[in-house]
């Protein structure tokens, strides 16, 4: 049980982590989420004693990590996978660590196997790629057989096997009863491994609460409905008839309308009362990445803006459009859906494939060039899941907790590129 | 009163731990724990030390300045049949060590701030939170590899310089002078190496510090050699005096001035600059962050 009570910690006078309380509980994988900056790793940190927090503390068991007693055999942490001397063996470097904590030589070939560097084992570590670094960094924090296990980002770098691997791992260990805190900022592996969430940004807590609850509570579904392009007045008629009826209409850029607060059902008769025909009506339902997307997008400290290469492009020749920028790029909230309006309904949907795609992790597409509408490039090659945790057709009759960030206008103005002024 | 209360087993795991009752599920590792101490640490820090490439190279080119310009002085000296006129031969000894004390020193910082540079220092103090521990544990097994080493070279060159210098009117050296010029100097320059350790775990920068080591050693006699005013007269003297290669020659007799520290001095000086390094070094290390 890790227990963190009003941590706080300043470097000169930015302020990291600020009054951050919460708590990790044993059999089960807690995933801790955050963008960039947010201060994750200054917590790990400091739940494991090598930073000092400037005000309130962290607890392991009830003790503070530098108290604690055989404090290598209850906790096991990952930090980051270049955390070895390069010019060590891997071998050496967990029997230094192994010899450190009073665990027998024994273990350290038993680890080994474990994250398969048995065949690497006499090598450099300064020769291992990103992937075996990290296996290396999972060994050390099996040596100990802990209780309690901190990893930070341990899917960096690992292929797809590495990455089910690791997912099959912490749930395994959770199973036993152990207490595993896992810092990602991929939301389709957090969906699959966490049971529980706490998600900060700007070092201060946005949500503690299980996947379950954190995608419903932040998640806004949307039915898409497209009517007959050929026929404008069409759209408008059925605007009028979904508002009339209580729904919320937003147009989208394509001439689709996006509706909340009215079940599909609904929509679908009040169109065939209003006489409109339906090009398209689809279910949308947002994953947790577009919930933590929608939590932290105040939160966000490094957002990428336009790359406008002012002063260096070519004059254009007469005539000529200058280029669509591509969407989503330095407009923050682009990808967000509406926030849930105050007693709306969200409706009942099936699982569906969330039809825009959501960009770069933070906000802009991860690629520059890459196709408005496609899904953003996944390094690690994991089939996008579709938010498992979902339980098909529930349909929480409003938000059980009010998100924690208040469904405002994103304050992110000033941020904005000077082209979108 | 006069009964000490029963220590509390360190041990002991959590409450979480030992509670039955527990409202979570627990785990107990099948490993059986082992109340850690510093021989385990010791224990540890040897085999980072021997399993990095950087000791074999910094050790390596010791040995082979020591003894190789040790060997080199001992045969120009003797080829030139020179009148010793009754100086001790172990004196030649000198200046392979003054060479050799660099590789001392970058082995010395390299052995802390080289856990910084490469982040190796976080997954040390995470599976040891007692920092001193590690500190003490390092400046132990370094201290003790950089005297054998140190000594064994010394001893060697020692022995070289009296057969070859046979039968030129020197002096056969006495029993003091054999303890200074191998034992002495040898505490000497391990001591040296471990102020270069404490300086590493300071300044927690390889190159960083290796710089400050190598400028404490030259500059006090580089400064010294333009101080021409003769109002600084006074300030000169002691910095010739107090500069480390003069210390380092007092093992061997032959100091560049008559007055300043003499005999067993300069170890005294250097265990003293040494303690007080390491103690900053150690009060750092509890209140900084890793």
């Amino acid at each position: 049980m890790i227990e963190a009570v009003g941590l706080t910690k300043r470097y000169g006078d930015k302020t990291a982590v600020y009054n951050l309380s919460f708590q990790v509980r044993p059999g089960a994988v807690t995933g801790f989420l955050g963008p960039n900056g947010s201060g994750k790793s200054t917590t790990m940190r400091m739940i494991l004693g090598l930073d000092n927090p400037t005000s309130g503390q962290v607890t392991i068991g009830g003790y503070p990590y530098r108290r604690l007693p055989n404090a290598p055999r209850q906790v096991g942490a990952l930090l980051d996978a270049k955390a070895v001397h390069g010019g060590r063996s891997a071998r050496s470097h967990l029997l230094s660590l192994a010899q450190l904590s009073g665990i027998p030589a024994r273990r350290v070939d038993e680890v080994l196997g474990v994250v398969g560097l048995h065949d690497v084992a006499r090598r450099r570590s300064k020769g291992f790629s990103l992937g075996m670094g990290q296996r290396l960094g999972i060994a050390a924090a099996l040596l100990g057989d802990p209780q309690v296990l901190l990893f930070d980002e341990p899917v960096n770098g690992l292929d797809p096997e590495g990455i089910l691997w690791v997912r099959n791992l912490m749930k395994a260990l959770a199973a036993e009863g152990r207490t595993v805190f896992v810092s990602s900022h991929l939301m389709s592996e957090m969906a699959l491994t966490a049971d529980h969430l706490i998600v900060i940004g700007r070092g201060q807590l946005l949500a503690d609460m299980s996947v379950t609850d954190f995608i419903s509570a932040n998640s806004a579904d949307f039915a898409r409905v497209r009517t007959p392009d050929t026929e404008p007045q069409q759209r408008e008629k059925l605007s009028a008839a979904i508002t009339e009826a209580g729904g919320n209409v937003l147009p989208e850029q394509d001439g689709a309308l996006r509706v909340t607060g009215l079940a599909l059902p609904r929509i679908s008769d009040i169109a065939h009362d209003s006489g409109v025909r339906l090009w398209e009506l689809s279910p949308h339902q947002a994953s947790l990445e577009e919930a933590y997307m929608r939590m932290t997008q105040g939160a966000v400290d490094y957002r990428s803006t336009t790359d406008q290469k002012a002063g260096l492009q070519q004059p254009l020749p007469p005539g000529a459009q200058p280029p669509m920028p591509v969407p989503g790029q330095g407009q923050p909230g682009w990808y967000a859906p509406p926030p849930p309006q105050q007693g709306g309904q969200p409706f009942a949907a099936p699982q569906g494939v969330p039809a825009q795609a959501p960009a770069g992790p933070y906000g802009a597409p991860g690629a520059p060039g890459a196709a408005p509408g496609a899904p953003a490039p996944n390094p690690y090659a994991q089939p996008a899941p579709q938010a498992p945790r979902t339980p098909p057709g529930a349909a929480p009759a409003a938000p059980p907790a009010a998100p924690a960030v208040p469904p405002t206008a994103p304050a992110a103005d000033l941020t904005k590129p000077e082209d979108a002024r | 009163m006069s009964t000490p209360p029963p220590p509390m087993p360190q041990t002991a795991a959590p409450d979480w731990q030992a509670a039955p009752g527990s409202p979570y599920p627990t785990y107990t590792s099948p490993i059986p724990v082992v109340r850690t101490h510093l021989g385990h640490a010791l224990a540890s820090e040897w085999t980072k030390i021997r399993s990095v490439r950087s000791t074999m190279w910094t050790l390596g080119v010791f040995v082979l300045l020591v003894v190789g310009v040790g060997l080199l002085t001992g045969l120009v000296v003797s080829s030139a049949d020179p009148d010793m006129s009754g100086e001790s031969p172990l004196a030649l000894g000198f200046f392979g060590l003054l060479l050799g004390g660099m590789c001392i020193i970058t082995l010395g910082v390299l052995t802390t701030a080289s856990e910084y540079g490469t982040g190796m220092i976080r997954t040390t103090m995470v599976a040891c939170p007692s920092r001193g521990r590690v500190l003490l544990a390092k400046a132990l097994v370094f201290f003790l590899i950089a005297f054998v080493v140190t000594l064994v070279c010394t001893t060697l060159v020692g022995f070289l310089h009296v057969a070859l210098l046979e039968g030129h009117n020197a002096k056969e050296p006495t029993g003091e002078e054999w303890l200074k010029g191998t034992l002495g100097v040898s505490l000497y320059v391990a001591l040296l190496g471990t102020l270069s350790l404490a300086i590493g775990s300071i300044i927690r920068h390889s190159a960083g510090a290796i710089t400050i080591m190598i400028g404490a050693v030259l500059a006090p006699l580089v400064i010294a050699l333009f101080m021409f005013s003769s109002s600084l007269a006074d300030v000169q003297q002691a910095l010739f005096e107090y500069s480390i290669p003069n210390q380092m020659s007092i093992f061997y007799a032959n100091s560049l001035s008559e007055s300043g520290p003499s005999g067993w001095d300069p170890l005294w000086i250097m265990l003293v600059v040494t303690a007080a390094a390491l103690g900053g070094a150690f009060a750092l290390l509890q209140k900084r962050d890793v």
